[in-house]
């Protein structure tokens, strides 16, 4: 019996999310006749690591040290077969001004963006370059920290006055900014998985709908009740698939490997726009990766053992 | 038989289940705020955001001698149901607390509860049906939030400055309910003390509370956790000993004056509503804790119970001092913040262009908690102000949580500074009429005494 150990929790602002997650993944571990052991990560992480030996890591972190390549480097130095894409594909994703410039250099469009660290604002008069900015991009704006998983922190700028103070709580979460073009559309994700080849499967598109509030509101997407996920998203011919293309090709693009969620937008012309990447999306009751794979036919467990196999066939021998 | 379930607990999968929920359980929010919180929690961090008493000031030796006196006297007892209103020795105890604090109560008007927030699910139990209103003060306490929203109340509230309520704003959301053809339940209020707001409604509004109240038919649920917690100023009297026994329920709670781990509250109410409360505390757990009553009823009988409450409110009051000053010195100017004569908590608001949500999450890279201000109102308001507590730290790990605060709080003022073009190094220059506009922003939040603020920061520069 192979022994995998579930990392979760840790001191992202995403802790709770990723022991949801972690929870979930051991229990389906469990049921696939593997031996779970479930890791809070902390200070003793090596340690621990060294003392359940396992065959190979689940990485169920989200957020800062989870989803940024931290956690993985370190999992290379120690020689042990995880989940999930490596270092270079988890900085590409966590960090959205390199994401995005990826994406447009290899031709997939992303909405207009400007990016600024603290510095520029502090040392360099960045602040002049304002009206610029919002000239090109046009309000509303969207100002996001450059790296954060969750919904924190992202703003809407509906005039100049409101991006200073969007600007001061993107710092509170990351030392770069993102200022970016809204584009006004439908809401959409889609998760790919790793087949057993190795080649990408775009899984079912899921798409957001926030109830009954103000469109811009951004929290609403992250609380449940508030918003509702169908899936499939109801698209019309052929739309489905140009999103699932996309998504793979961003997918491609980030070197992503077993698993990720790419988030796009459907502007009003038809126009697709890819957001962001996640490399480790949420494995939650209330994910949306795990609902587009139950779309597809792919049950949770399945799901798990999909990537715990995807990650022990990557492990090199003699490792 | 054990074939049907699979080998291990799928407790986790919480889809499994999802089509079994309420419709209620919809508007019991997860949000990212919550899972922040969740993050407060650890050792490392000087949480300024609980609400606890400091219970590592009770006599361990106390503790132990009392629990032996229950085994010894009472043990089955201790062991067995009680009856659902409480035991009469408890009711006994509840009755010396409420005339410290100026109330005569007949004990057959009692209904011990477990803990304080027992008494507002019992009152949202009894009265609230999906969508009715109930008005609540602008914050209101953030732990009735959740108890509200599980009622699916609509909460109406009101805003308050540093005398509390307004009562005039009161009347006229009153005019405009009734114009709506909409009755509120009740209006919802902690008038000594506010958490979270740490003012005090003075005697006047209080005098007019009731009047409206009897006026208008109106129940009024009067929280009153921190009474006895006063450090200066004079005791002003209770809405419940003004109202002759009418239309106000009383909040009371052994939580802050004795320990919170016993979770043994009360409420003191007119007959029938109290009646109705005791069918919903038979529903909801048939009897507070037996044990935990005989324990306070030994600890009345043992000795002066107000003693305990004076070292708390020395201890209290030296850290209410402690945060003040720390306040004074490490806040911006623009900050302004209430200046409580009792309870446990001040409420601090930011300039407007901060939002103390996104701040929080910068603060707990430095290790320093308090609770954002949205969580105290329930239409996302409260976006730049703040709770913190200052009666769970000690005064030396109180003034470096509010200097970690007020360094991130600083970096932010600064930043916004460069960002705006204003000068980003000098403090900001703020004439009479300019403060006049950021009084009038912060009375969007809480009205707040700028001046006795100001006074203070101007003693806190002089002393450095």
């Amino acid at each position: 019996m192979s022994t995998v150990a579930v990392l979760q929790g840790g001191r992202s602002l995403e802790r709770q999310v990723s022991l949801k997650s972690g929870a979930r993944v051991e229990d389906a571990l469990q049921r696939l006749g593997r031996r779970a052991v479930a890791i809070d990560v902390g200070s003793d992480l090596v340690a621990r690591l060294e003392e359940a030996s396992p065959d190979v890591v689940f990485v169920a972190l989200h957020g800062r040290d989870g989803e940024d390549g931290t956690i993985q480097e370190l999992l290379e130095v120690l020689g042990l077969p995880y989940t999930g894409s490596g270092v270079a594909a988890c900085i590409r994703c966590w960090d959205k001004v390199l994401t995005k410039h990826l994406l447009r250099a290899v031709g997939i469009p992303t909405p207009d963006f400007h990016a600024f660290s603290e510095t520029a604002f502090r040392e360099l008069g960045a602040a002049q370059a304002l009206p610029a900015i919002e000239s090109q991009l046009e309000f509303p704006l969207v100002v996001k920290p450059a790296a954060q998983g969750s919904a924190l922190g992202i703003k809407f700028a509906r005039t100049a006055a409101d991006v200073p103070a969007a600007i001061v709580s993107a710092f509170s979460y990351d030392r770069k900014v993102l200022l970016e073009r809204y584009v006004a559309g439908r809401d959409l994700a889609v998760s790919v998985v790793e087949q057993e080849d190795g080649s990408p499967l775009a899984l079912p598109v899921v798409e957001a709908v926030a109830e009954g509030r103000d469109f811009y509101d951004f929290e609403a997407r992250y609380e449940i009740g508030r918003t509702r996920f169908v899936c499939p998203a109801e698209l019309p011919a052929g739309v489905a698939d140009r999103t699932q293309e996309l998504a793979v090709e961003a997918y491609r693009a980030l070197g992503c490997a077993g698993f990720a969620r790419v988030d796009l937008m459907l502007r009003e012309d038809g126009e697709l726009f890819v957001l962001e990447a996640n490399s480790v999306p949420g494995l939650t009751e209330t994910s949306l990766l795990p609902q587009a794979a139950d779309a597809a036919g792919i049950s949770f467990d399945q799901l798990v053992e999909r990537i715990v196999a995807m990650a022990l066939s990557r492990a090199p021998a003699g490792r | 038989m054990t074939g049907r379930r699979p080998p291990r607990s799928t407790a986790h999968d919480l889809e499994r289940y999802a089509g079994l929920f309420a419709q209620r359980t919809k508007v019991m929010k997860s949000s990212a705020m919550r899972d922040l919180m969740a993050l407060t929690e650890r050792a490392e961090v000087i949480s300024l955001a609980g609400g606890m008493p400091d219970t590592s000031s009770f006599p361990p030796e106390t503790y132990a001698a009392l629990m032996q006196r229950v085994a010894d006297e009472a043990c089955a007892r201790a062991l067995q149901y009680g009856p659902t209103e409480g035991f009469a020795t408890a009711a006994h105890c509840i009755a010396e607390v409420m005339q410290a604090e100026g109330m005569t109560v007949d004990e057959g008007e009692l209904l011990v509860t477990t803990g304080g927030q027992q008494v507002i699910d019992l009152v949202c139990k009894t009265l609230v049906d999906p969508g009715d209103v109930i008005v609540a003060e602008a914050p209101t306490y953030p732990g009735a939030v959740p108890t509200f929203c599980s009622y699916e109340a609509d909460v109406v509230q009101i805003e308050m400055d540093e005398h509390g309520m307004r009562i005039d704003e009161l009347e006229e959301t009153l005019d405009r309910l009734d114009r709506e053809g909409r009755r509120p339940k009740f209006i919802y209020t902690i008038p000594t003390f506010q958490n979270p707001g740490g003012v005090t409604m003075s005697l006047p509004r209080r005098q007019r509370l009731v009047q409206v109240a009897h006026e208008r038919e109106l129940l009024v649920l009067e929280d009153n956790p921190y009474g006895l917690l006063r450090y200066e100023g004079d005791r002003l009297p209770t809405l419940y000993s003004m109202d002759g026994g009418e239309f106000v329920i009383y909040l009371g709670t052994f939580s802050k004056i004795l320990s919170p781990g016993i979770r043994l509250g009360w409420a003191a109410a007119p007959r029938p509503v109290l009646q109705k409360m005791n069918l919903g505390k038979q529903a909801a757990d048939l009897c507070s804790s037996s044990m935990t009553q005989l324990f306070v009823a030994e600890y009345f009988a043992s000795g002066d119970w107000r003693e305990y409450v004076n070292s708390l409110v020395g201890i209290y009051r030296g850290r209410r001092d402690a945060m003040l000053e720390a306040l004074g010195t490490h806040f911006p100017r623009e900050a302004a913040w209430t200046q409580p004569e009792g309870g446990l908590f001040i409420w601090a608001t930011l300039p407007d262009y901060i939002d103390t949500t996104d701040l929080l999450a910068r603060a707990l890279d430095e290790n320093v908690a308090f609770v954002p201000g949205r969580a105290a109102y329930l239409d996302g308001r409260g976006g730049s102000s703040m709770r913190l507590n200052f009666s769970g730290s000690d005064e030396t790990a109180i003034r470096e949580g509010v200097r970690r605060i007020g360094k991130v709080v600083a970096e932010q003022v600064a930043l916004y500074g460069t960002l705006t073009g204003a000068a980003p190094a000098a403090p900001p220059v703020v004439d009479e009429h300019e403060a006049g506009q950021v009084a009038e922003q912060l009375a969007d939040v809480l009205e707040l005494p700028r001046r006795a603020a100001e006074r203070r920061r101007g003693r806190a520069e002089s002393d450095r």
